[in-house]
């Protein structure tokens, strides 16, 4: 599934990565210190676009040569001509976005296909923890506590395939993924995903794309 | 580097101005650092802000040296963020300004004295004319990139609009596209303050007293809207002068007080009043929104391929972070590759000009990444 250059990379962005094609035009959201647009630029020469809130982390990623954008995902995507990405990707966010469905919406404006990957808050082990301790489920991938989590929304991989049905989204390519080793290390489920994938990974396209919703577009 | 001068449009060959007004002979001074290339593809040119001139750096490494240091001295030079071991920095004193490049304190050819009022009205657009015959005359035909902060900010974007042929990238820091009715204000106050001055004359002063305390004045209310709330806090709170108690007079109580005036007199032993009025007009004419008085604006960059890093800074009050956000917001609209960072600092506007490693970092990366 992976190429064989990715290893550096996080597991689930080594899926993300095997799934862009050459060439591409790619933003990455909350693209961090912008490992994965670092590693698609030099192995399949994208160009590509970062945001990310952080500044010292966007910082870090135009010192390294990375076109990248400080501030709200939610405010930057806002002003892009329509299908301007290939791609774009909304790597373990989706589940910390107070509007998910507008958000999506709005990234299949700006791209024709769209990479989600989000904690599946499914995995056998969250629910065993709720059910025998019952406590919010804590572990490697949701290391948090209820007050401090910045994960307001609960999504598995069967909430994931119904809202796209529900939305009109088509799902392309998916990978239910079981990591480890703080998430370098992992594989891809097969048999009983939702049970024992712990992220899972959908390349979506708008079924039918709406027109523009940029009313404004004529006016800088 | 010495400064050089390159002059041309001598009568009947005069260089017609934006608003219709031919202006010649003019002379523009700058200096260079580095070495241009075979390929003649790694200038950068930097554009000064509204008061500085062209000297950019010194040479520090070279100790018979007498030169002062340059107003950014941090930034340009051997292994420094813009690398004159691997870039031909090219830096020209703006047109209008009165550092060696023509303006209201030259004087024309046929004349026995300075043009004062009778200098034309120029804009940011001519000041890059200007700048584009020089670099034309050096043999240069595409610019690595054009980096400027505040005025010199207005610069870059103007030549991304007026030559997007000849711009391979461009960095404007703590800038605009337009001028705020804020930032107008503060002009519009500086200009008075100098107009009110009897000294002035109706800029016809050259040769007697010139307008000082108005030019003073100018720079302190200048100065203010450079710093912030926090450094003013920081540098100054309300520590007294020189004084354990309150005079209750009207001398320099504070010091606040005391570094403006220093401040405005220190700026009148090197600054023109009439300069200043041109400029900063000059600044508040720049609107690269829209077609509506100037022919080019940021609309007219669609496939244009000039890469773009803005910069902005958190406590900058007169082109605060939301106008740099506009502009990235422009620019992604005709889908120009355009990156941004807000430096998070206490210093104000002015902070560009204050060692920073963070902003080294930034604009080394950019220009790193440019070759990759």
């Amino acid at each position: 599934m992976a190429s064989p250059n990715n290893q550096t990379l996080r597991f689930d962005l080594q899926i993300i990565a095997s799934w862009i094609d050459p060439g591409s035009r790619i933003l990455d959201l909350g693209c961090g210190r912008g490992d994965l647009l670092a590693w698609l630029k030099n192995q399949k020469s994208i160009k590509g676009t970062g945001i990310e809130q952080d500044k010292e982390k966007a910082a870090a990623c135009i010192g390294r040569g990375l076109s990248v954008l400080q501030g709200d995902l939610n405010d930057e995507i806002k002003d892009y001509p329509d299908n301007f990405f290939d791609y774009v990707i909304l790597s373990q966010t989706l589940q910390q976005v107070f509007q998910p469905a507008e958000l999506l919406s709005d990234l299949s404006r700006i791209g024709r296909r769209v990479i989600v990957s989000f904690p599946n808050f499914s995995h056998y082990q969250i629910r065993l923890h709720l059910l025998l301790k019952g406590r919010a489920p804590k572990n490697e991938q949701l290391p948090y506590s209820w007050y401090d989590t910045p994960n307001i929304r609960v999504i598995t991989l069967s909430d994931f395939r119904r809202f796209a049905a529900d939305q009109d989204y088509s799902i392309v390519k998916e990978a239910a993924v079981r990591s480890w080793d703080r998430e370098k290390r992992g594989t891809v489920i097969r048999l009983l995903s939702n049970l024992r994938a712990t992220y899972g990974i959908f390349l979506i396209e708008q079924t039918a794309k709406k027109p523009s919703q940029t009313a404004d577009q004529g006016a800088v | 580097m010495p400064l050089s001068t390159y002059t041309y449009g001598a009568p009947p060959d005069e260089h017609t101005l934006e608003n219709g007004e031919k202006l010649g002979p003019i002379t523009i001074a700058y200096e260079t650092h580095g070495e241009l290339n075979a390929a003649c593809d790694n200038t950068i040119l930097i554009c000064h802000a509204f008061s500085g001139d062209a000297h950019v750096a010194s040479n520090i490494d070279d100790k018979d040296s007498s030169e002062p240091e340059g107003w950014w001295q941090f930034m340009v030079g051997p292994g420094k963020g813009i690398d004159t071991d691997q870039y031909f920095v090219i830096c020209s004193n703006i047109l209008g300004s009165c550092m060696g490049s023509t303006g209201p304190s030259s004087t024309p050819p046929d004349k026995d004295r300075p043009y004062g009022l009778d200098f034309p009205m120029v804009t940011i657009g001519d000041m890059v004319d200007a700048q584009k015959k020089l670099i034309d005359h050096l043999g240069i035909k595409k610019l690595h990139c054009v980096i400027g902060g505040s005025v010199g900010g207005m610069q870059v974007l103007e030549w991304c609009v007026r030559y997007p042929d000849m711009v391979r990238s461009a960095v404007p820091i703590a800038t605009t596209m337009r001028h705020s009715a804020l930032a107008i204000a503060f002009n519009e106050v500086a200009r008075q303050s100098i107009m009110a001055d009897p000294n002035w004359n109706h800029g016809n002063y050259y040769g007697g007293d010139g307008p000082n305390l108005g030019l003073a004045v100018a720079r302190m209310i200048g100065h203010v809207t450079y710093l912030s709330d926090e450094a003013m806090r920081r540098k100054f709170g309300r520590k007294l002068q020189d004084k354990e108690d309150l005079s209750f007079n009207f001398g320099a109580d504070f010091q606040v007080e005391s570094y403006l005036r220093y401040q405005g007199s220190k700026f009148v032993k090197r600054f023109d009043a009439n300069a200043l009025l041109y400029i900063t007009k000059a600044s508040d004419y720049f609107d690269l929104v829209d077609n509506k008085h100037t022919e080019e604006s940021l609309q007219d960059l669609c496939g244009s391929r000039s890469k773009f890093l803005i910069i902005s800074y958190s406590s900058d009050w007169l082109y605060p972070t939301y106008q740099a956000k506009e502009l990235v917001q422009a620019l992604k609209r005709t889908g120009q590759d355009v990156s941004f960072c807000e430096i998070e600092a206490d210093c104000g506007h002015d902070a560009f000009l204050i060692e920073d490693q963070r902003l080294t970092n930034l604009i080394r990366g950019f220009l790193d990444g440019l070759s990759q």
